[in-house]
């Protein structure tokens, strides 16, 4: 299936060398000195600022956290308080996900196919939440859905309580989620070939039968991978949840806001070792992303 | 029998009329929901006691400290991105070397790193307790709680902003010219200046750009380092929450509304660039 397209530079060095390359002459390890200049520079500039901003501050954590005794370790990670954070944390970025799955298709596919009065607004509203201050979307979110709210108003007497509890944090959670769905999926949509489709349509499928079975399945890698990033950013966000969550201990309290707590308490290894075991989420999460890419790769 | 409607004789890979209604209907009222009533909110917030007491809150000699440090911040943290993500595209996108696809990943790391903890490593490495601490007490230098550790927060969290535009754009135009500029005697910098900086230049500004809107309105990453000292270590989101959390809404909501015109002009030129030069959009979310 591979074999049917041009080979590119990035294609064939991204598969794995075959294993009788091990066996031939060793390839040197810098194969060809490039002729353009500059590389032992700017790798090197590249390499030392990376390491002082990025990885040797990272590594403060685990070094600061494995000061704390296994048992210390545990209380602070998991005692009841952190579990529930964490159960409140995942389930609303997982809920949150799953909705900016639903509508993020159906606002790529509308973008993409259909034409409208306002779509290049629409197109650049999408990003919104990349470009406004977690801060801003947060006190206006809270506005907007407490219970005399604009949203929330019309809430209350249905029974439904959206802000300062767990639905709270979803609400903010959906927004900061929503243009990480629309722009993964908005190349791989643009690119669907109408062939197939019309194939199908020209085999009898009816429009329903050529979406779920051609449309979708061709989306699915991009679908993932924007789900997998909009889980992750929901994660670790902040800014726009304090406001909207309620921050109640147990109930409506996040894991960033609990290593807030812990650092204003001076208690730098617990915070240490809520912020390891998101940050082991993360890497998970950047593991199954890229392992999303590179399957999804195989079917381009 | 009504005459055969236009829908009838649609294209088989165009939806009925009706369908595109309903997705078009359904997309305009979660966007409604979701995006736009919260910007209408800040501005109807802001403004409801009128216009004066929303210019008054924001020419406080307060906010006047949080929209200063928020300029600075953005001056130091944006420029630095902005020559690493040169440095870093340089590197990667026009020579061969083992462990790329691992150097791009780390690259990327911060976006994975929730801003929380993205303070957090800079208290445990620079903050009293921590690596640094006794050290830069003797030498009277504060950069927890200070100005210094807000700019490297900031940079911290807007790390790959600006080396993920240019990484893919500059290994799209290969190195065939780069080549020809060296081959016929130009120096490194000199094909730089002249070679590659025209061809990237849309992608870096589409770069700064993003950048310089994440670099202004950071907030979790920012409110661990800063110790909210007003007037000093201030940053503007962050005067909104001490406003926000004092009951003081229409004075916090006119900060925020600040804010929002910040993020409405950096969506307006964002689209703008994507029109002008549609090369620019790589895709794929942030």
């Amino acid at each position: 299936m591979l074999d049917d397209h041009p080979m590119t530079a990035e294609t064939i060095s991204a598969r794995p060398r075959p294993s009788s390359a091990n066996r031939g002459p060793r390839r040197p390890l810098f194969r060809r000195r490039s002729a353009i200049p500059g590389f032992g520079l700017t790798l090197g500039v590249t390499l030392t600022i990376l390491s002082l901003i990025v990885l040797i501050p990272l590594s403060a954590v685990a070094i600061k956290a494995s000061a704390l005794s296994p048992g210390e370790f545990v209380a602070a990670a998991f005692s009841e308080r952190a579990l529930a954070a964490y159960r409140l944390t995942f389930g609303a970025a997982f809920v949150a996900a799953v909705i900016n799955g639903v509508f993020g298709v159906l606002t790529t596919w509308a973008l993409v196919r259909y034409e409208f009065p306002g779509k290049a607004v629409v197109n650049a509203l999408v990003d919104l939440p990349f470009a406004l201050p977690t801060a801003v979307a947060g006190i206006a979110l809270a506005t907007l859905y407490a219970p005399n709210g604009w949203v929330g108003q019309y809430l209350t007497p249905l029974g439904i309580k959206a802000a300062y509890n767990p639905i709270g944090v979803t609400i903010a959670l959906i927004f900061i989620g929503l243009p990480f769905v629309v722009r993964t999926l908005e190349p791989v949509m643009r690119d669907l070939s109408a062939d197939v489709e019309e194939a199908a349509a020209s085999l009898g499928a009816d429009r329903v039968a050529t979406i779920a079975r051609i449309i979708l399945p061709a989306l699915g890698p991009a679908w993932l991978t924007g789900f997998a990033l909009a889980f992750a950013r929901g994660v670790g966000e902040y800014g726009s949840v304090i406001f909207i969550a309620g921050n109640m201990p147990y109930k409506s309290e996040i894991a960033p806001l609990l290593i807030i707590i812990q650092l204003e308490q001076f208690e730098y290894a617990n915070a240490a070792a809520i912020a390891l075991v998101m940050l082991g989420v993360s890497f998970l999460m950047l593991l199954v992303i890229n392992a999303i890419q590179a399957w999804s790769r195989r079917f381009v | 029998m009504a005459a055969p409607t236009k829908a009838q004789f649609r294209h088989p890979t165009d939806d009925p009329a009706w369908a595109k209604a309903v997705v078009i209907g359904l997309v305009l009222a979660f966007l409604g929901l979701v995006l736009i009533l919260p910007l209408a909110a800040v501005f109807a917030e802001a403004l409801r006691k009128g216009l004066a007491p929303a210019i008054e809150a924001i020419s406080t000699p307060d906010a006047w400290a949080a929209i200063k440090l928020t300029l600075i911040t953005a001056g130091i943290a944006v420029p630095f991105n902005a020559v690493f993500g040169l440095c870093a595209a340089w590197a990667i996108a026009k020579h061969e070397f083992p462990g790329k696809p691992l150097l791009i990943t780390l690259i990327d790391l911060p976006f994975s790193v929730s801003p929380v903890v993205a303070g957090l490593i800079y208290v445990l490495v620079f903050g009293l307790q921590g690596w640094f601490g006794d050290r830069l007490v003797d030498h009277d230098v504060k950069i927890i709680f200070a100005v210094p550790g807000i700019v490297l927060a900031t940079i911290f969290v807007t790390f790959p902003f600006i080396a993920r535009e240019l990484i893919p754009l500059m290994q799209e135009q290969g190195v065939s010219e780069e080549e020809a500029a060296v081959s016929m005697g130009a120096s490194g910098l000199y094909t730089f200046w002249r070679v590659t900086a025209p061809n990237v230049r849309w992608g870096l500004l589409y770069g700064v750009l993003l950048c310089n809107a994440r670099a202004m309105g950071e907030f979790g990453a920012v409110s661990v380092v800063s110790g909210h000292i007003r007037g000093l270590t201030n940053t503007m989101p962050l005067h909104v929450e001490i406003l926000y959390n004092e009951y003081d809404f229409v004075a916090a909501f006119a900060v925020a509304a600040l804010l929002c015109l910040l993020a409405i002009v950096t969506l307006v030129l964002k689209s703008l660039l994507e029109i002008a030069q549609p090369d620019v959009k790589r895709g794929g979310g942030h």
